[in-house]
């Protein structure tokens, strides 16, 4: 294992109350807090943690976005990536679109592995890991819970359904990530200053070969139906009375 | 008319009741022609289920020995060789649905919509954003087949009552052999399972322990529902990680939801928020729990929660 590139995506911090612009054109995004998508978080820290356990491991931290996303590359790089691409683009990138970005970049960074999130809090899609590795033509293991890496292997173990199941895939792969393989550090000063001088180069989706169409078109975004604020009974007796009224029991 | 491709899911035995819900979503369509495919090493109990379904036409078997386990890397090779005849393609949004379902649209080459909510027309639908915070409406290129998964929550299972046609497919792809299954583990139960139980109890940090949910499988037993958990409960090692209910767990739709000790993160109400009724048991009267909640009682759980597996 030489080399980890992990996929990072700028989202609205997953904190902010996020509204609905009253025309139906998307949510309002003017002045909130951005931050790297939490499962991309995830993702990183694992490969920090496979470069510390191992030696020589390269971590390449990439995104695609506007030019602002060099903050989150900053971010990937204060944790303790090495090196940063950002593929700058002002156009919304859909899940195959980002896919075709990364399978350029994988071709030209050769990795190992490449491990992201298992979905992206803004649009939940849940879709570009599987679709990098499809047009990749390699291994995929999504709602990764564990990873051990040995003998060019991965032995995954996937939160499932049914609980959890294990698969093993030959490198190079695609690793998606779930909430619960590790929990990231904490970026002290003192990383923020050194990642300032650590390597971030900026390219397009132009200079990769890769064109942005748009391919499902949104038509109108709009707030979800609220529920009716229900009744409050005072014990348990008024509870089951109100569960049979209503013929649940 | 639009042929409508639905994959379906089975363990090897039975048919997930997720593709009912699928079937109901595809026939939301006009003019949909419904056909199931099934992939396994032997799908013949799951395609007798399959052909029962009222409204679908087809049911299409694809059995092999390397389709024992559902691996997306060989699944999908298959499902976009069958794909050529169809308009449409539909999977469950459920964990194997995920993994499986954007390998196919990318070895299509075509865009997916993720987590379909509402069909408005073939080629328009309604989907979650930002944990459902918002709703999006899209529209696919009718030039172009559409891959989706659909929010299994969002329908209802197709009645049975259907005769569909079963035929066994024999696909000339070749597989790879990169991606291997080694094993499972489940913390089976005899208990409903959660997806698809029309009563589930649910517990949250409040519970303190993993001893402590034993409170809940108690009054869950006496109902007959399913038990789940918040995140927070999971995450505090209280219940595995099969039973948390939530944007990043298990989306589900009960008759009725009873939340115990769950102080109602937003992650958490996206889950249940398709639940017919929700009551919630919970000490602090100012949780976000009761804003959504169809009956509420502010009490400890610790009392109520025996009190009330005594009266029923």
């Amino acid at each position: 294992m030489q080399k980890i590139m992990v996929c990072i995506k700028r989202v609205v911090d997953y904190n902010v109350r996020i509204r609905v612009k009253p025309d139906g054109s998307g949510v309002m995004l003017d002045g909130v807090k951005m931050s790297v998508n939490p499962f991309d978080e995830i993702a990183l820290e694992e490969a920090l943690r496979i470069k510390e356990r191992g030696a020589n491991i390269e971590v390449v931290a990439v995104s695609i976005g506007v030019a602002d996303t060099q903050q989150q590359l900053r971010t990937a790089l204060a944790m303790g990536a090495d090196r940063a691409i950002l593929v700058q683009t002002d156009t919304a990138v859909e899940p195959l679109t980002a896919a075709g970005v990364f399978l350029a970049l994988a071709k030209k960074e050769n990795p190992d592995l490449i491990l992201l999130g298992k979905q992206a809090i803004d649009d939940d899609a849940n879709q570009t890991g599987q679709m990098l590795a499809a047009i990749w033509a390699r291994p995929q293991a999504t709602y990764a819970s564990k990873i051990e890496i040995a003998a060019g292997k991965a032995t995954v173990t996937r939160e499932v359904d049914a609980g959890l199941e294990t698969i093993e895939v030959d490198l190079p792969a695609v690793i998606t990530v779930d909430l619960r393989l590790n929990e990231p550090r904490y970026v002290k000063l003192p990383d923020i200053m050194k990642a300032k001088k650590k390597p971030l180069d900026v390219t397009s989706l132009d200079a990769l070969g890769v064109s942005a169409g748009i391919l499902l078109k949104s038509i109108k975004t709009e707030p979800p139906a609220q529920r009716q604020k229900g009744v409050m009974v005072k014990d348990v007796p008024e509870l089951i009375d109100a569960l049979k009224k209503k013929g649940l029991i | 008319m639009h042929k409508i491709l639905i994959v379906g899911e089975h363990d090897g035995k039975a048919l997930n009741p997720a593709t009912a819900k699928c079937v109901t979503c595809a026939k939301g369509i006009a003019d949909a022609d419904i056909s199931i495919v099934l992939l396994g090493a032997d799908t013949s109990a799951a395609a007798a289920q399959a052909a029962a379904l009222a409204g679908v036409k087809t049911v299409l078997r694809v059995d092999r020995p390397e389709n024992l386990h559902p691996l997306a890397a060989l699944f999908a090779p298959q499902l976009a060789a069958l794909a050529a005849d169809y308009s449409h393609v539909f999977g469950p949004s459920t964990s194997f649905g995920k993994d499986l379902m954007p390998r196919l649209a990318a070895l299509l080459g075509v865009p997916q919509v993720s987590d379909l909510m509402a069909v408005e027309s073939a080629y328009r639908f309604r989907r979650p954003i930002y944990a459902g915070n918002a709703i999006v409406t899209v529209e696919a290129d009718p030039a172009r087949k559409l891959v989706a998964t659909v929010r299994v929550a969002s329908f209802q299972a197709a009645a049975s009552g259907g005769s569909a046609a079963v035929e066994s497919k024999t696909l000339n792809v070749s597989l790879p052999s990169h991606t291997r299954y080694i094993g499972a583990k489940s913390g089976s139960t005899d208990r409903p399972d959660l997806q698809t139980a029309a009563r589930v109890i649910s517990g949250g940090r409040a519970l303190g322990s993993a001893e402590n949910f034993k409170l809940l499988f108690s009054l869950a037993d006496k109902l007959g529902a399913a038990v789940g958990a918040s995140r927070a409960a999971v995450d505090a090692g209280y219940a595995p990680n099969e039973m948390q209910v939530g944007q990043t767990g298990k989306i589900i739709s009960p008759e009725l939801y009873v939340a115990i000790g769950i102080s109602g993160a937003i992650q958490h109400l996206t889950g249940i928020k398709d639940a017919r009724t929700i009551v919630a048991i919970n000490k602090d009267g100012e949780a976000p729990i009761f804003e959504v909640a169809d009956i509420g009682l502010v009490a400890d759980l610790f009392q109520a929660v025996p009190e009330l597996e005594k009266l029923l």
